[in-house]
């Protein structure tokens, strides 16, 4: 009778992204954004930092976070501009967004892949 | 005609302006505003006022109304911009006016402050909303009904939230998606379906979900969230969606794991 | 068993304004809570960038430090954070009325939800923070 959808699932990770920036981006984004390039704490040394971001599970974390954080960033940036600016091109909108997040998730696997 | 309060002035405490929405197909090519000053009386709802507009002032005055008593959920308008029950908003509480009183919000307007409401008739049964039962436990012999279904107070409780909705639409009125996107389903109806789905008699969640699953379903929904807060019955229509997001992911993420007969 | 329809009467359709959501202020709050997704994003470009960084060498993880101090960043991430913390508080708040919690049949009151994320929020920023600051 169902057949599987592409909605839920967007939804779903859309969540997953929201849950995630509400519980672990507020610390990263005290230490990095603020804590340590302002000084109020002395930033970590390279070597453990290094260590830090290195180890496999870090990375393996990272890599889920980063990609549903885009998810949910482009899932709610494509509704915005839906209601807040009724852009009637819809499927436009939602290549564009998906895209972005697309282009960002490739991005970041990338980037872990060298700190690795 | 029930008795109208505005046939005996009585204790007078001053008056208060109505700028009330007018709206004359045959003749209008857009709604205006027209104002009227109706007394001021603490007992007074806006419904009241408009009451004494049509009895006293101007007989041309269209707007739909019943029970004056928050039951019947006809009197549904905009009242300063807020979606209200007129029988339920005291003139004074709005002191010292004026008070603007529009047709409810993102539905077309038929005359003066009656909308057209055929779009929400055509929606509401398509979640469903009633008892749907995959067995005939209470057919006799002969196919009538016999007997009922019994519920616990637990099992009751589980639901009873969401049968207190009256169809109002005050939810619809509020809701921006819906006036954006007339396709989607709405708050009320989603509300409706998750009534249903937790009555304990109830064996229909499946193809409630198949319609609500759909685009048009419950993914148009952002939470804006203001359909609840508008609810004259606390019926919480934004949670009742939110939680059908789930149980349609849920679903879907079944049918991602499970090969088809195994469900 | 339908009805039949009325006489056809010329309606009236409404506009919708593009402003609608200034309007008020619980519509103007759910936009500035959906643009939140944009700062969110920014911040994962950030981290990326710093992840970046110290993966390259000692030096460029200083230059990140250097570049994030720079006024301009630091404006942008003041107003990042403040989108941020809406997105938190809203998330927070909302999540009782998206999940239907039971415990032992009873339906738990929303305030207990709402601070048990903040007790976890907690949790996590401290052992996160005791992770990298060791």
């Amino acid at each position: 009778m169902s057949r599987p959808r592409v909605e839920p699932l967007v939804w779903l990770m859309f969540s997953g992204g929201g849950v995630m920036a509400a519980v672990f981006l507020p610390v990263l984004v005290f230490m990095f954004a603020f804590a340590f390039p302002l000084e109020w704490i002395s930033p970590p040394d390279h070597d453990h930092l290094s260590a830090v971001v290195g180890h496999p599970l870090t990375l393996l974390f990272l890599l889920g976070m980063f990609v549903v954080l885009l998810v949910h960033s482009a899932h709610r940036f494509r509704y915005t501009l839906y209601d807040g600016l009724q852009i009637k091109a819809k499927r436009t909108v939602a290549v564009l967004c998906y895209g972005t997040a697309a282009v960002g998730a490739i991005t970041t696997v990338v980037v872990l892949l060298s700190a690795a | 005609m029930p008795s109208n309060p505005g046939s005996n002035p009585g204790s007078n405490s001053g008056s208060i302006r109505l700028q009330v929405t007018r709206y004359r197909p045959e003749s209008d090519s857009e709604p205006r505003f027209q104002e009227y000053d109706v007394p001021l009386r603490k007992e007074w709802t806006v419904l009241d006022g408009l009451n004494h507009v049509k009895n006293e002032v101007d007989t041309t005055l269209s707007f739909r109304w019943s029970c004056r008593m928050g039951i019947c959920g006809s009197c549904g308008m905009n009242v300063n911009g807020d979606p209200k029950l007129t029988c339920a908003a005291f003139l004074d509480d709005y002191a010292p006016g004026p008070i603007r009183v529009e047709p409810l919000a993102n539905f077309p307007v038929v005359r003066d402050l009656v909308v057209d409401i055929n779009d929400f008739m055509e929606k509401l049964p398509r979640v469903k909303p009633w008892i749907i039962r995959d067995d005939d436990a209470l057919l006799d012999g002969d196919g009538e009904i016999d007997g009922e279904y019994l519920q616990t107070p637990e099992e009751l409780d589980a639901y009873k939230q969401f049968s207190m909705c009256i169809n109002c639409m005050l939810c619809y009125a509020a809701c921006p998606v819906y006036g954006l996107d007339p396709e989607f389903m709405g708050p009320a109806a989603i509300a409706l379906a998750e009534r249903y789905d937790l009555d304990s008699r109830d064996h229909g969640a499946r193809e409630r979900l198949d319609v609500l699953i759909e685009h048009e379903g419950v993914w148009g929904c952002t939470f804006v969230g203001e359909c609840t807060r508008v609810c004259p019955n606390h019926v919480d229509p934004a949670g009742a969606i939110q939680r059908y997001k789930v149980k349609a992911a849920k679903e879907n993420v079944m049918a991602f794991l499970l090969p088809r007969g195994a469900r | 068993m339908s009805t039949p329809r009325a006489t056809e009467v010329r309606v009236y359709n409404r506009p919708m304004s593009t402003w609608w959501w200034t309007r008020r202020r619980t519509y103007f709050v759910f936009v500035m809570r959906e643009l939140s997704s944009i700062f969110v994003a920014w911040f994962v470009g950030f981290l990326l960038a710093f992840v970046y960084s110290v993966g390259r060498s000692e030096a460029a993880y200083q230059d990140f430090l250097d570049w994030a101090a720079t006024p301009w960043v630091v404006v942008i991430n003041v107003i990042a954070a403040a989108f941020l913390a809406l997105h938190v508080v809203t998330w927070f708040s909302l999540t009782p009325q998206a999940m239907d919690v039971r415990i032992g049949g009873q339906k738990a009151p929303a305030a207990a939800i709402i601070a048990s994320q903040y007790v976890g929020l907690a949790v996590v920023s401290a052992f996160v923070l005791w992770l990298v600051t060791r």
